[in-house]
């Protein structure tokens, strides 16, 4: 092929580049005045408190999500915006208050006409059922049909994936078989339904986030005739103010109206858009394109915006723009059964040597990662508290080289040691974390190599300790919000050597401390919250002396809110994400 | 295909036309070889899917049990998908679920797979089928529309090349199609989006695309998919084409052509094109075979429900069965589309009919 002189390739270069910066600039987000139907509410102001709060009904709320839920079926569900949006479809028997900030952990009676009362040396929870409640078919919801539906979670070869917390608790032994095994008139012994409108639980032994139990959607009535049993989550039937009108997994959710929910029996529920439409799609910035040019309100995901995206969301619509919260902690744990683990001051050294600023810078800085953790637990959790054994926020992050070497030193290994890091590689900056903490340890002799692993691999990789012990892994860094926002729906099946299971385990550290196990204990078997919160506190501070488990972030993010939307706000109960089954907009 | 790369000849003997027999014979022959090279890639991907993870220690009950599984509940989904049975027994049952259907069994909870029954999603609950049959159409469309594009318009600009050599026809064509094959599918579908999705507003894309959808619909929202992903194949087809075409047209049969008088439409059309035909039917026959399998980059792009989205959504969610029903469909679209293509070498190329 015949070759160009060198000055017109020059200009065709220069032409070629001129052409792809203006096409790449024609792209960039446009010029703001593509901001849907309007401006923002303005930065923050869904945080702990609504943005442009309103009682207006209609229009179609529109949700984005780059993943489905992970069911449908509300005894199925396991992830946080699953259970925030099966507020539309489902109920429970107590749910959380539809208010901003710390006011939304509040329970209030949803399907009862009041919280629980507590008898039998609070064992014994009984409530009684609203009425005027139905189901989407305008039949009687019964008090039956809740027990039902919390049996379903005992039939655990085919409703799988669910929360386990009621079952064990109901039924520590697994006597009862499930509904679709036990034919008995009885069911589950342990729930009484003496009337329709009663419902009697008997706990063998206590626990004082029970109530919390029952606020998930585990906790969800199931209309027996209509339980397709493990094909529910093709089309749950619905108690609440929405239902089913088109479901097709990992694609497509549309809900409408179901006009025989009465509002008069939903103290909690607004109801406001006529049809809330969920597109599941895999372009994570093509999405976030579209949440800011208006088509969509908001990311049912609730996982933050893309780094391009939230460049541009920031800069140029910052008004329609939360910094919020996750609840969720970003940790090492460090192993206790891999070498040089098992001696405190090793684990220590790891705290020193530490650049927790650098692990932000990492992850996005602190408005897009976060804030630096002092705490095991996340300041929504009531036992946080202030203390910093290691002086992390004292330090502003930075490490403390000195200190590290001197525990190096007390374990044994003053010229350091080697380990073994693991780090999801389709978890957003995780491997650049754990590559980040590599270079920062390195600098006071601990060489760290890591291991990248697949996310849904987990429970069956880090999840289980032998097949960690095989692989030598000795660190492993990941992320970890509450189930509930109390200790127990946090913390123990991080640190409580009971739950150290073979499979699926959470335990990751490998916490075998019978001081730790009883406070457990002790704090679940407390019905004043208060009290309960003083011994996290305890515990949060066992767990940080001895350097179980390194917290290094309180995770953050960015998060676009359509200027349509009306009632936004975060709740605690679902940080991170909106209440969603408070949102409406603007026409 | 014969040693050396060339179209297998039709015919056992020499200077005899292929009949009817022949072409039975060589088209049975052809689909066992089909049938056998499917069987193989299912064998292997079972084996990497459903033994590699447990060779290294891993549960695959646990990918189907989520969060807070106990033994039993993992022993309840290891009978009822049959992980304790033999590779080879896994094996076969998948194989005669296909044409018979199939129950997943564990005591009184049975969970029935109609045939055909390429396997049952425990994620999504439903017939693997039902995914692949929804995903079908979708990288049907996206592959046949952007097919003909790219032939079209890559063979055309190869051929103008060829013909107007050292031309600016030539550099420009030349130079967009090293752009084309340069630019990845997920640059250049992001800028089309940018441009002609955000900016002027002309084209409007479905959130999803069924069947149920008019075709409007889908012709709005495959015509971006369509030029981006013929943009990125046309190119490679222009080169290729103007490469051969220089090739065949300096062959001694173009000039006694072109000497007996012929016209140059007729040289170029029925002499040159059709020879040089045959390199680039072969290319395409493995490029629509690769895009029946998923478009993954495109459809991931552009969010178009098709396969390559499906394997996307089942390799990040470890939906097994669905990684085996795509992988399925991607080895029978290569197989089959390698075999039209063989069978489409007799109509263009008379040198293979008469062997």
């Amino acid at each position: 092929m015949p070759t160009l002189p060198p000055k017109r390739r020059l200009a065709a270069g220069a032409a070629l580049v001129v052409a792809a910066l203006v096409t790449t600039t024609a792209c960039g987000g446009g010029d703001g005045d593509s901001d849907g139907d309007g401006k923002g509410a303005g930065y923050n102001a869904a945080l702990n408190k609504v943005a442009n709060a309103s009682k207006k009904t209609g229009g179609t709320l529109r949700m984005v999500g780059k993943q489905d839920l992970d069911s449908a079926d509300p005894q199925r569900a396991y992830y946080g915006m699953s259970w925030d949006f099966m507020r539309f479809y489902t109920r429970q028997l107590v749910s959380y208050d539809t208010k901003p900030g710390k006011a939304g952990t509040k329970l209030v009676p949803d399907l009862a006409t009041s919280t629980a009362k507590i008898s039998d040396d609070g064992k014994t929870y009984t409530y009684t059922l609203r009425d005027g409640l139905t189901w989407e078919d305008g039949s009687k919801l019964t008090s039956k049909d809740v027990k039902y539906g919390i049996e379903r979670l005992w039939a655990t070869d085919t409703i799988t994936g669910g929360p386990g917390y009621i079952r064990q608790t109901l039924d520590p032994k697994g006597d009862y078989k499930g509904p679709y095994k036990d034919s008995s008139a009885d069911g589950l012994k342990a729930i009484e339904t003496p009337d329709d409108q009663t419902i009697i639980f008997k706990l063998p032994k206590r626990n004082g986030d029970f109530e919390q139990f029952l606020a998930m959607p585990a906790g969800s009535p199931v209309k027996k005739a209509k339980d397709t049993k493990a094909k529910y989550t093709q089309r749950p039937f619905s108690s609440g103010p929405y239902k089913f009108s088109e479901y097709k997994a990992g694609k497509k959710i549309v809900l409408v109206r179901n006009d025989k929910w009465k509002k008069a029996s939903d103290p909690i529920r607004p109801a406001l858009p006529d049809k809330v439409d969920v597109t599941i799609s895999a372009n994570l910035e093509e999405n976030d394109k579209r949440l800011m040019a208006g088509d969509y309100d908001v990311d049912l995901n609730g996982t933050g915006m893309t780094q391009s995206g939230r460049v541009t969301a920031v800069q140029k619509h910052k008004d329609s723009v939360d910094n919020m919260h996750t609840s969720f902690v970003r940790y090492v744990a460090l192993i206790h059964t891999a070498k040089p683990f098992d001696n405190v001051h090793c684990r220590k050294a790891v705290f020193y040597g530490t650049d927790f600023a650098g692990l932000q810078q990492t992850r996005g800085g602190a408005l897009a990662a976060g804030d630096i953790a002092n705490s095991t637990l996340p300041k929504a959790v009531p036992g946080y508290s202030d203390y910093d054994p290691y002086g992390v926020v004292e330090r502003k992050g930075k490490p403390d080289a000195a200190k590290a070497k001197e525990e190096l030193k007390k374990c044994g290994k003053p010229d350091g040691f080697s380990a073994k890091i693991t780090a999801r590689n389709n978890n957003p900056g995780e491997v650049d974390t754990a590559e980040a903490l590599q270079a920062q340890l390195k600098k006071v002799g601990i060489n760290v190599s890591v291991e990248q692993l697949d996310g849904a691999d987990s429970a069956s990789i880090t999840g289980s300790p032998s097949v960690v012990r095989k692989r030598g892994y000795s660190m492993q860094m990941s992320g970890w919000g509450p189930d509930f926002p109390t200790g127990q729906g946090y913390a123990q099946p991080l640190f409580d050597s009971r739950f150290l299971n073979e499979n699926g385990n959470y335990n990751e550290s490998q916490i075998k401390d019978p001081k730790i196990d009883k406070m457990f204990d002790d704090a679940i078997a407390e019905t004043d919250p208060a009290k309960a919160a003083e011994i996290y506190k305890k515990l949060d501070k066992r767990i940080l002396d001895q350097a179980d488990w390194m917290p290094f972030l309180y995770e953050k993010n960015i998060t676009w809110r359509g200027p349509r939307l009306t009632n936004a706000y975060m709740s605690d109960a679902y940080n991170g994400r909106y209440d969603y089954v408070a949102l409406g907009v603007k026409k | 295909m014969a040693p050396g790369g060339g179209p297998e000849p039709l015919t056992r003997e020499h200077g005899t036309t292929a009949g009817p027999r022949t072409v039975l014979a060589y088209l049975i022959r052809r689909l066992i070889a089909v049938i056998i090279m499917v069987l193989v890639v299912l064998l292997a991907t079972f084996t990497v899917f459903y033994m590699l993870p447990k060779w290294a220690g891993q549960d695959i009950a646990v990918l189907f049990a989520g969060k807070q599984a106990g033994a039993e509940q993992l022993e309840g989904i290891r009978a009822k998908l049959g992980l304790n049975d033999p590779l080879i027994v896994q094996f076969w049952d998948f194989i005669k679920g296909i044409p018979m259907g199939r129950d997943y069994v564990n005591g009184s909870d049975v969970t029935h797979c109609p045939a055909p029954c390429f396997g049952y999603s425990f994620r999504t609950e439903a017939p693997v089928w039902e995914t692949l049959k929804d995903a079908l159409p979708v990288t049907g469309a996206l592959a046949a529309g952007a097919c003909v594009l790219w032939l079209g318009a890559g063979v055309l600009t190869g051929v103008v090349s060829a013909l107007k050599r050292g031309t600016i026809w030539d550099r420009a064509a030349m130079t967009t199609a090293l752009g084309g094959v340069s630019l990845p599918v997920f640059f250049t579908g992001m800028i089309a989006m940018g441009v002609f999705v955000h900016n002027l507003g002309w084209v409007k894309i479905a959130d999803s695309l069924s069947t149920d959808d008019s075709i409007d619909v889908w012709f709005q929202t495959l015509i971006l998919p369509w030029v981006v992903l013929a943009f990125l194949n046309a190119a490679m087809y222009a080169r290729l084409t103007r490469a051969t075409m220089l090739e065949v047209l300096g062959e001694d049969y173009i000039r006694t052509a072109r000497a007996k008088g012929l016209g140059e439409v007729v040289v170029i059309r029925r002499h040159a094109l059709r020879s040089a035909m045959t390199p680039i039917l072969t290319v395409f026959g493995l490029d629509l075979g690769v895009l029946m399998g998923g478009a993954v980059l495109t459809e991931s792009t552009f969010n178009l429900p098709g396969l390559g989205l499906e394997a996307v959504r089942a390799i990040s969610s470890k939906d097994l069965p669905v990684i085996l029903g795509v992988t399925l469909c991607a080895a029978l679209a290569i197989a089959i589309a390698n075999l039209v293509v063989d069978l489409l070498y007799a109509v263009i190329d008379p040198r293979v009919r008469l062997g």
